[in-house]
């Protein structure tokens, strides 16, 4: 269960470009929950994926996730409980290392590293069935450089990477937001496979309110730094888009 | 025909200095290339693990002890750079030249006020000297340069291969990615700093050995000379050496090509003072290459688009 509790966060505070990005923002999310994040440009969606993965410290309140206090942790530190995919596609992944390396960094995720050997011989085997179940070929080219890899390979590379080591909650940043629609069709099927395989509780940002409300059992609105709108269940599935889009004219 | 005689006896002598700052390449490549930051540290530790190992010997010590303790003297440096951009949030480039600073007058300090300590071999008993490296014996510095840079190499290659030194190149390709898969690029980046600069401090150390000597400006310049060695080494063999252990070696080679070259231009009547600004438009140039070549690339395909 994960737990944000009034948390506040403004940048560049006392100077002309003060910018309040979370509001004493509160969300509880219950385990196995797939929430989709909706909110117009700069209402505060990826600083609060950012928050809770501890990319900057909040100015008040907390995040609770099972129990753990994240707040006061350092990025690095957090990783352990959490798994996420960027929007840039060149995030996620190290290019100059091999497909099968960066898997080996992940599968480390939350673990001390020490002179151990950082791919074992098991390994291998493992990772070419993990690959199998993207389809993209990948399972063929371990060896190969990830900066080689197109965008959307990349990413789907970056689903695989935050979830081969289950995570207590899933954190997507719009991560289909920059490959074409075919390709983010497909990254979105297999993170909708991956999440419902593994019941893992997530957070999805999108701006493709289709997408918002097809996936995930829960939707909410974020605007001004707080949430707006909390819609789960039934209620969620008879949502429409233009429905959305009226919420989104109201605020 | 002078000439060749020349520079065949002048040979040994290139490959020796060549291999020994093949040693202080690889610490360079470390930082150039695996951490992704231009490590300017490295012209005072170069000085540093020569002072110390000199002075050390010059005190009685062994001079392997002595090399040890030079290590660690490069080591201690690194991390005082490492300290500086990720606790002080000082910039890499300026980390380093602060540190280098600093090192001139903790050289100074280390010899004794002097900016020349000499060590000689009849003294002392030296791991490696200029002396023999003509001579066809075991004794030859030659023979224990080659053998601890394979020995090095071999070791550097098995640390960067585990979880750990895969971590420091994760946290060299993209931080953030190490970050979001729980590694800590700070104490990473501080590792990679100490690693490199205690090769360089090793360098330096047996540099001063070799030329019997240890001077407060020995290490003016060595950066470019690292760099030197790394690009030429990837030029000339990047398209062949693909794996990390071939591609120290690279570096190795490259710095001894630099050294055979450099013999071949001072016989040729090269003024030895021109000898920095020449390495530096060399440098130069084999930095800009890759930028050059991709304006090209992009040039033509313009004007095929255009032709379309």
């Amino acid at each position: 269960m994960l737990q944000v509790n009034s948390i506040y966060k403004t940048f560049n505070p006392g100077t002309v470009n003060e910018r309040v990005a979370l509001n004493g923002l509160d969300l509880t999310l219950n385990d196995g929950d797939f929430v989709t994040v909706i909110g117009g440009n700069g209402a505060g969606k990826s600083t609060l994926l950012n928050a809770i993965a501890g990319t900057f410290p909040v100015d008040a309140g907390s995040i609770i996730l099972d129990g753990t206090d994240l707040t006061g942790l350092a990025e690095h530190k957090r990783a352990k409980y959490l798994g996420r995919v960027f929007q840039d596609p060149m995030m996620g992944t190290a290019p100059t290392m091999q497909i099968v390396e960066n898997l080996a960094l992940a599968a480390r995720r939350g673990d001390k590293r020490g002179l151990k050997w950082g791919i074992t011989k098991d390994e291998y085997e493992k990772y070419h069935e993990m690959l199998k179940i993207l389809e993209l070929g990948l399972e063929d080219r371990m060896t190969t450089k990830v900066g080689l890899l197109s965008g959307g390979q990349r990413q789907a590379l970056t689903l695989l990477m935050a979830t081969l080591k289950k995570p207590q909650l899933l954190l997507l940043d719009e991560h289909t937001a920059a490959l074409d629609p075919k390709t983010a069709a497909k990254v979105l099927e297999i993170s909708d496979k991956v999440v419902k395989k593994n019941n893992l509780t997530t957070m999805m940002i999108t701006h493709n309110m289709k997408d918002a409300i097809n996936f995930g059992n829960r939707l909410i609105m974020v605007e001004d730094g707080k949430v707006v709108m909390d819609v789960s269940g039934e209620e969620k599935k008879k949502l429409t888009v233009a429905q959305l889009i009226e919420a989104f004219s109201n605020i | 025909m002078n000439l060749l005689g020349a520079l065949f006896s002048a040979l040994p002598g290139a490959i020796a200095q060549g291999l020994v700052w093949g040693i202080m390449a690889i610490g360079v490549y470390v930082t150039f290339r695996i951490l992704d930051i231009a490590d300017l540290t490295v012209d005072g530790s170069l000085a540093t693990g020569g002072a110390t190992c000199v002075m050390l010997i010059r005190l009685g010590l062994n001079p392997w002890l002595a090399l040890l303790c030079a290590v660690a003297s490069g080591v201690i440096a690194g991390l005082v750079t490492g300290l500086f951009i990720t606790k002080c949030g000082i910039p890499p480039i300026l980390a380093g030249i602060l540190t280098q600073l600093s090192l001139y007058s903790i050289n100074l300090r280390i010899m004794e006020s002097k900016s020349n300590q000499a060590v000689s071999v009849d003294k002392y008993s030296l791991l490696a000297s200029q002396r023999y490296v003509r001579d066809i014996s075991i004794f030859n510095p030659l023979v224990l340069l080659t053998v601890m840079l394979l020995i090095l190499m071999i070791l550097l290659y098995l640390f960067f291969g585990t979880e750990l030194g895969s971590a420091i190149r994760a946290t060299g390709t993209n931080q953030n990615m190490a970050r979001a898969q729980g590694i800590n690029t700070k104490f990473n980046t501080v590792l990679g700093l100490m690693l490199s600069n205690g090769l360089v401090a090793m360098s330096g150390a047996i540099l001063a050995q070799y030329q019997g000597s240890a001077d407060v400006n020995m290490g003016r310049g060595a950066i470019v000379i690292g760099l030197a060695a790394v690009i030429i080494g990837e030029v000339l063999f990047g398209k062949v050496f693909r794996n990390f252990f071939l591609k120290m070696l690279a570096v190795v080679l490259g710095a001894v090509i630099y050294y055979i070259v450099l013999q071949i231009v001072l016989q040729l009547g090269l003024n030895t003072n021109d000898l920095k600004m020449l390495t530096a438009i060399l440098v130069a140039i084999f930095l800009s290459i890759p930028y050059w070549k991709g304006m090209l690339d992009a040039k033509k395909a313009g004007a095929k688009k255009e032709v379309k």
